[in-house]
């Protein structure tokens, strides 16, 4: 509509801008500047009205606030940074508004995207909207909130350990993290810098296929973007299924996984199978390891980046102190709220003297370990299926006080994150009190544009990714 | 293994940051439950496996060495917590 000028940027960017007002219960927004979106879409309309093409131009967007950008605050869900203003664009920031995609504001999320429910962050809870009594995933429940309620028709999110596509199955919406290097990570606030991988959220895969093809590819500035020729990922969304290998891991059908999630994950997979495809079954023995090697080798990340914050150069300093030591203890301390600390303080244990062998170096160790069934499991198959959650999203307050269950939420999001290959969520059914069920497909690295294909010929043949919570 | 009260205070001053008795008290259970759980790595054998610390094994690019135009500095300071003249503040380290 954007392209034969039925609709303009500014007409599209004040109709969400409007929802954003009218749904600002949910929470999923913490910095709204209508005036410079509104600048961005007059911008837009220009370069259209000078001739130039492109699916994305005049298209809204929201951004994690993770990312970081100029114009609007960058806080990463933490007081540690709350009012921060960053003096430049993170890349992926950068290039979608090179391809004339508008920014709607920044998007609430778990502090330094480190949770699973959104319930770390220091600015409230993001409510879910198919039941404000669930939560809506983390880390980047902000961001899914947003796309399910369609307050953005896509978000920017990021993926350490399951943080796209946990909330993208609780929230019935298409979540992907492509494979691990493809994003910039430059101007995305670290994390663990070995996992952290920006990916989308949107109401379908075949979205986030055209926009993956101006928010990816190599990036100078970041040590560990992959340099590949850029691609186009939309090239496989008409994927014939017939005579592709979808394989089925033992290890994601055990371990609590709940009957409704299950019954709706099987008929998906069947689905998938009446549309030409098969299902091998595949081993990945190591898989059940993830969450404990992820917990050390994403803390030991963690508590080196966090380092930075040390109330010299940006974020919080405390009022009152002794001495230099005394004012970043003390600034630290108030800043971060539980989560990063119980994270910085695990990950300093682990990397402390006389345990580095015992907890970082094992775990590494057993990182490859999980990573290779992964390279085994796609010598027999094309992609990799499953649930992507236990079960369907919690409520709030359910997990909180225990951290090792809220740990255990990623389960099944985790092993891929650790060998760094591509993940998707789509949304296959409901489950339990009416909440969304999400499918897992995985494929190897820089697979993508054909993960993205399978999820779109099952988008064609289903119509989940098209319901809309009540109210919205 | 189960850390001690003192453990968990040495380990927040390595990690500077400061914390209460009360604090501590309630790390302590909250990390050996952690700690509880990330024990099942050590009955892995990985006995001869390399540590993977990059999923694409990549090796650290380096750039030219090329000057590149800095920053703004008044862009940079505008969030320091305490500034003057160009410089962040801090309390005094040299008497």
């Amino acid at each position: 509509m954007l392209e034969d000028r039925q609709v303009s940027a500014v007409e599209l960017a004040n109709v969400f801008l409007a929802r954003i007002e009218r749904y600002r219960g949910l929470n999923a927004f913490l910095d709204v500047r209508p005036e410079l979106t509104l600048q961005q879409a007059r911008a837009a309309d220009a370069r259209r009205a000078r001739g130039e093409r492109g699916a994305l131009l005049g298209m809204p967007i929201a951004h994690k606030d993770i990312f970081v950008t100029r114009g609007w605050a960058s806080t990463a869900g933490s007081r540690m940074l709350e009012g921060y203003l960053s003096p430049f664009d993170a890349t992926v920031v950068e290039r979608l508004a090179q391809a004339g995609m508008v920014c709607l504001g920044k998007l609430n999320c778990d502090e330094f995207a480190m949770g699973s429910s959104n319930e770390n962050s220091a600015f409230g809870n993001v409510l879910n909207p198919w039941d404000a009594a669930a939560v809506p995933g983390g880390s980047s429940g902000g961001s899914a909130a947003a796309v399910a309620a369609r307050l953005a028709p896509v978000a920017t999110a990021t993926d350490t350990g399951g943080s796209i596509r946990e909330p993208a199955a609780f929230t019935g919406i298409t979540g992907i993290k492509p494979t691990y290097g493809r994003p910039s990570r430059w101007g995305m606030i670290a994390f663990a810098s070995s996992l952290d991988t920006a990916g989308l959220l949107a109401a379908s895969a075949q979205d986030c296929a055209l926009v993956f093809n101006s928010m990816l590819g190599f990036d100078a500035r970041d040590s560990t973007s992959v340099q590949l020729p850029e691609e186009d990922y939309t090239r496989a969304l008409d994927i014939d299924l017939r005579g592709l290998r979808i394989g089925v891991p033992a290890q994601f059908f055990t371990q609590g996984l709940q009957p409704d999630v299950e019954a709706a994950v099987r008929a998906a997979l069947e689905q998938i199978r009446q549309l030409g495809a098969s299902l091998v079954e595949v081993e990945l023995p190591n898989a059940p390891l993830g969450i404990p090697v992820y917990y050390v080798v994403a803390p030991a990340e963690a508590s080196s980046n966090l380092s930075r914050f040390d109330g010299v150069r940006y974020g919080h300093r405390a009022r009152t102190f002794d001495d230099l030591t005394d004012m970043i203890k003390k600034s630290r301390a108030e800043g971060f709220g539980p989560e990063p600390k119980r994270r910085i303080l695990v990950g300093t244990y682990v990397l402390s003297h006389g345990y580095y062998d015992a907890y970082y170096l094992k775990a590494s160790k057993v990182r490859r370990l999980i990573a290779e069934d992964f390279q085994r499991a796609f010598q027999a198959c094309d992609v990799i299926a499953g649930p992507v959650t236990s079960s369907v999203a919690f409520n709030f307050g359910e997990k909180a006080a225990d951290p090792v269950s809220m740990y255990l939420a990623d389960l099944f999001t985790v092993p891929a994150s650790l060998a760094g290959v591509p993940g998707l969520s789509v949304p296959c059914g409901f489950g339990d009190r009416g909440r969304p069920v999400g499918l897992q497909l995985i494929a190897n690295h820089f697979d993508e544009a054909r993960l993205l294909g399978v999820a779109h010929r099952y988008q064609l043949a289903t119509d989940w990714h098209r319901r809309i919570p009540a109210g919205y | 293994m189960s850390l001690t009260l003192a453990d968990v205070q040495r380990i927040a001053h390595l990690a500077r940051i400061e914390i209460t008795d009360e604090q501590a008290r309630a790390a302590q259970a909250q990390l050996n439950d952690i700690f509880a759980m990330i024990e099942q790595i050590s009955r892995v054998d990985a006995t001869g496996v390399a540590p993977m610390t990059h999923p694409l094994d990549g090796a650290q690019r380096l750039r030219e060495d090329v000057v590149e135009p800095p920053p703004d500095r008044d862009e940079l300071l505008r969030n320091a917590p305490a500034q003057q003249q160009g410089l962040f503040l801090v309390p005094r380290v040299i008497e």
